[in-house]
């Protein structure tokens, strides 16, 4: 088994939910290794990784220098929004150079959906896509099912609703894909303005009211409401969402059982959440964060020693 | 064609020779004092399990134990891909003027071995490492030898060596296959 | 200038009710007979057509030549080229080239272009608005004069009612149709795609079939008040079939057009983000596509038109959603049209003749689309039943964007003839 995920990651749709499983199982025996003293293990010695975000990405970026480094793996930093790129050069081209400078894997940040499949398509190094557009984001998708399985033991059966910027969310994607998969229920719900018209087709149910959502789910995973959804006239206002589809201490304490928060962040408490909710006894986040570099390194890890130069290099060698 | 089988230990060929490894052992160490039973991913860990035991009936003491997993430490990540489980590591005290006893099954080409000993640095500087193997079947590559061994055999490169523990394979025995497939 | 004799083809022409094995005979350009056999004259050029159709020449009314400002993705001579090769023996011409084809000169420009290109025919269409702005009237009555068929300001949708009125009221004087693309351009904003699962499940942002269909019932409604001609660009939904047919039923001058990826492609065909599968009105769902179809069998949709709009594959080589929107079409057209609607019974040759030939003359005005005596001698010599495969390298069009590459199609123009020249034949 060299290639237990194929070569590149670009979403869970197109994942088994044995390969799903298979990266989660991955993932947590390795969240010891964050607890070392060392907090470094030898395995990608030798590897080039270039982090190639084209958007702007605190954490995700973080989170991934993180699993590369406790990887051991050599990693650049390209902040394409201020690169050759700005000025005019082409996704192509740019493919073109990072395969010229004899890289082993690439992890992408894009504003445009496909973006990562059209880098992949082009190179043999390894692509991880952290995030393309409004399509997919895999890694967030898998570090909420990590999450939601330590604290299950099993997602089968278990009820989760997706709240708020379904439309504009590649979270949302990879969640709706990856819950279903390992046997989970999922839910939408927000203003309607903001899920696809199409959303049902995707096997999921949807809801209108937030009140609805809490009364049948297990868990809540709640999107960041991007601040320009307002100018770009899909809600009126903030303080109307928040007053409306916000999750807040008084909505929650009307539910039947203990129901999980999680949130992709960064978080915008007192619109699409409220404090005492992010910071309160169900909350997940800060394991959402935590889990996330050892899935990342999970990830890592089963790509690695499936690029074509790597394995010719060390036959050579 | 299938492979041809032989038992090299049965289960109580196989019983006898832990106990004898756990003497050896506790013998090698002068007592039990400061004693780490660190058992390599996944065969070793039962078989520390099983030392420990003994040493608990013999001496009367419960021995610390841990477990190591080497996948993320080995050389052929490049060559052979990803192995697709990782176990756990599980090293539950400060290693630092402990007497680590790495434990494995089949010590072959050291490969393994030889990552444990890395692994293990990276949690901390132990007084003194030693190697107890249920089996020696020689073919090594590196220059690592045990320090304690419950059967040593001669085994071609191409041969196959099994160490069963009832835990997860349902019987206790060491088995040598030889021929294709093996 | 010599006679040409097509001799022994199915000659078929639903203008005349013709259709029997038989001969054309062109006579200084003109068509002399047609479907009966007749010896060749002294001296005549006779090009053998047994076993294949010989249809009027095909008239596309809607492709965008590049020529002026894009010469490096298609020149009008390349274009004409590309036409003859895929059998189309004149093409109409949008005007949203740069400088915009908005006044006479831009007119006379295209016209020369493409006498000089010895291949199609190209017929001038004229801006409605000065340079496709959608605030002030071209100047219709100059550029008629100069040559121009018809006014668009295809490429963007007219968004101001009541220029589109105005449009339709002027162009009455010169009977020119009032070609619109017909998209709100606030519903499809941003959008790259239909809107649906597919857009859902790919994460782009999708152009919903109203947006097509709420300026499609603008304009039916429209040319209801002003009794101008409006003809409809490359209609993509089963609603806009349903207010086109509405429309025709009551008598309104509407006339519509569909296209060769509208009758055969669905929006799945964007899945793994290829870019040449991005077109505007996007690809559309199978019920879609099944009712567009019927509408060009019932004759509700007038005419098959490529919208053949070549691109820089550098261009196309880009993200989804930054990739620019249309696919070639002129040399795929026929094969396309036998493959997905002559093949499975869906259209008769004799209706897709019709659609391609006859009815685009007809509403456009053309002379053409017929074997009448004196007619001009534009003639399609096609193989029906020819598969091949298409392999974008060989294009005469200079774009190679085009979903159809590497697939097996039915049907290849073997001979193509204008005005009684023989401008394309088979190797």
């Amino acid at each position: 088994m060299t290639a237990p995920l194929g070569k590149d990651l670009l979403g869970l749709e197109r994942l088994s939910a044995e390969q799903i499983s298979l990266i989660l199982d991955t993932a947590e025996p390795l969240k010891e290794i964050s607890e070392r003293t060392i907090k470094k293990v030898p395995t990608l010695r030798g590897a080039t990784i270039v982090n190639l975000f084209f958007e702007a990405s605190t954490r995700t970026r973080i989170s991934f220098e993180f699993a590369e480094k406790r990887m051991s793996a050599d990693t650049v930093n390209v902040a394409a929004a201020t690169s050759s790129v700005t000025k005019g050069e082409t996704l192509v081209d740019t493919a073109r150079n990072l395969e010229a400078m004899k890289i082993d894997m690439v992890v992408i940040r894009h504003p445009s959906s496909g973006a990562a499949q059209f880098l992949a398509d082009r190179i043999d190094s390894n692509v991880i896509n952290a995030g393309d557009g409004t399509h997919e984001h895999p890694t967030q998708g898998l570090l909420d099912l990590l999450t939601l399985r330590e604290r299950w033991g099993t997602l089968a059966a278990k009820r989760v609703c997706i709240c708020g910027d379904v439309l504009h969310s590649r979270v949302a994607r990879s969640n709706i894909w990856g819950l279903k998969k390992l046997g989970a229920e999922v839910a939408v719900c927000g203003p309607r303005s903001l899920l696809p018209g199409a959303i049902t087709e995707l096997g999921v149910h949807v809801f209108d009211r937030i009140e609805q959502a809490i009364e049948w789910a297990d868990a809540l995973n709640i999107l960041r409401l991007q601040l320009e959804r307002m100018t770009g006239g899909y809600i009126p206002s903030l303080r109307e969402y928040n007053r409306v589809f916000g999750v807040t201490r008084e909505r929650l304490d009307r539910a039947q059982r203990d129901i999980l928060i999680l949130h992709p962040g960064p978080m915008n408490r007192g619109v699409e959440i409220d404090s005492d909710v992010a910071d309160g006894p169900h909350s997940v986040i800060l394991d959402q964060v935590t889990n996330g570099v050892a899935i990342r390194m999970a990830v890592l890890y089963l790509l690695a020693g499936n690029s074509p130069r790597l394995a010719d290099a060390a036959k050579g060698g | 064609m299938a492979p041809s089988e032989s038992i090299v230990l049965n289960a109580r060929a196989l019983e006898r020779t832990l106990s004898r490894m756990a003497d050896e052992i506790v013998e090698k160490n002068d007592g039990t004092d400061d004693l780490v039973l660190v058992g390599i991913q996944r065969r070793g860990v039962q078989v520390a399990a099983r030392l420990a035991a003994v040493i608990k009936e013999r001496e009367g003491v419960g021995v610390m134990r841990g477990a190591l997993d080497i996948t993320l430490y080995r050389d052929d990540l490049q060559t052979v891909g990803p192995r697709p489980v990782v176990g756990r590591t599980d090293i539950p005290v400060a290693i630092e003027g402990k007497h680590i006893i790495i434990v494995d099954d089949v010590l072959f080409t050291g490969r393994t071995v030889r990552a444990a000993l890395n692994e293990l640095a990276d949690f901390g500087r132990p007084a003194r490492v030693s190697l107890a193997v249920v089996v020696d079947r020689g073919g090594r590559e590196l220059p690592i030898q045990p320090d304690v061994v419950g059967k040593l055999i001669d085994a071609p490169k191409d041969a196959r060596v099994d160490v069963f523990v009832t835990e997860l394979d349902g019987r206790d025995e060491v088995v040598l296959l030889q021929g294709p497939g093996a | 200038m010599r006679d040409l004799l097509l001799k022994g083809g199915r000659v078929v022409d639903p203008s005349t009710g013709i259709d029997r094995v038989g001969d054309v005979l062109i006579r200084e350009g003109k068509i002399e007979s047609a479907g009966d056999s007749i010896a060749a004259p002294d001296n005549a050029e006779v090009v053998d057509c047994s076993g294949r159709i010989v249809s009027p020449g095909f008239i596309d009314v809607h492709c965008h030549l590049r020529e002026p400002g894009r010469e490096d993705v298609e020149t009008i001579a390349s274009g004409a080229r590309a036409a003859a090769a895929g059998g189309i023996t004149a093409v109409c011409a949008m005007p949203n080239t740069d400088p915009v084809t908005d006044n006479q000169a831009a007119v006379g420009f295209v016209l020369k272009q493409g006498r000089a290109a010895d291949a199609a025919r190209v017929y001038p269409i004229g801006a409605i608005s000065i340079g496709q702005k959608g605030e002030r009237l071209a100047e219709f009555g100059e550029m008629v004069g100069a040559g121009a068929v018809a006014v668009s300001d295809d490429g963007k949708p007219v968004v101001s009612s009541q220029l589109m009125r105005t449009a339709l009221e002027y162009a009455r004087a010169f009977n020119i149709p009032v070609a619109d693309h017909c998209e709100d351009p606030t519903l499809a904003a941003g959008g790259a795609m239909n809107e649906g699962v597919v857009s859902a499940r790919l994460g782009l942002r999708g152009i919903p079939s109203e947006a097509e269909e709420i300026m499609a019932i603008r304009d039916i409604l429209l040319a209801r008040r002003t009794g101008g001609h409006v003809h409809l660009c490359h209609m993509s939904t089963k609603g806009s079939v349903e207010l086109i047919r509405w429309g025709k039923d009551r008598g309104i001058r509407v006339t519509a057009e569909a296209c060769p990826h509208h009758l055969s492609l669905t929006e799945d065909m964007v899945e793994g983000y290829n870019t040449n599968a991005k077109m505007n009105p996007p690809l559309r769902t199978l019920a879609d596509v099944e009712a567009v179809r019927e509408a060009v069998r019932d004759g509700t949709i007038d005419v098959i038109a490529t919208d053949h709009a070549p691109h820089h594959m550098d261009e196309k080589q880009s993200g989804f959603a930054d990739a620019p929107n249309g696919i070639i079409g002129l040399e795929t057209c026929l094969a396309v049209n036998i493959t997905w609607l002559v093949k499975p019974g869906i259209l008769s040759i004799a209706t897709l003749i019709d659609r391609m030939a006859c009815a685009p003359a007809k509403i456009f005005g053309l002379p053409g689309g017929t074997f009448k005596r004196g007619a001009i001698g534009d003639v399609t010599v096609f193989d029906a039943t020819r598969e091949w495969v298409v392999d974008p390298a060989g294009f005469k069009t200079k774009g190679r964007n085009t979903p159809y590459g590497g697939q097996t199609l039915t049907g290849r123009a073997t001979c193509t003839v204008v005005g009684g020249t023989v401008v394309f034949h088979e190797a």
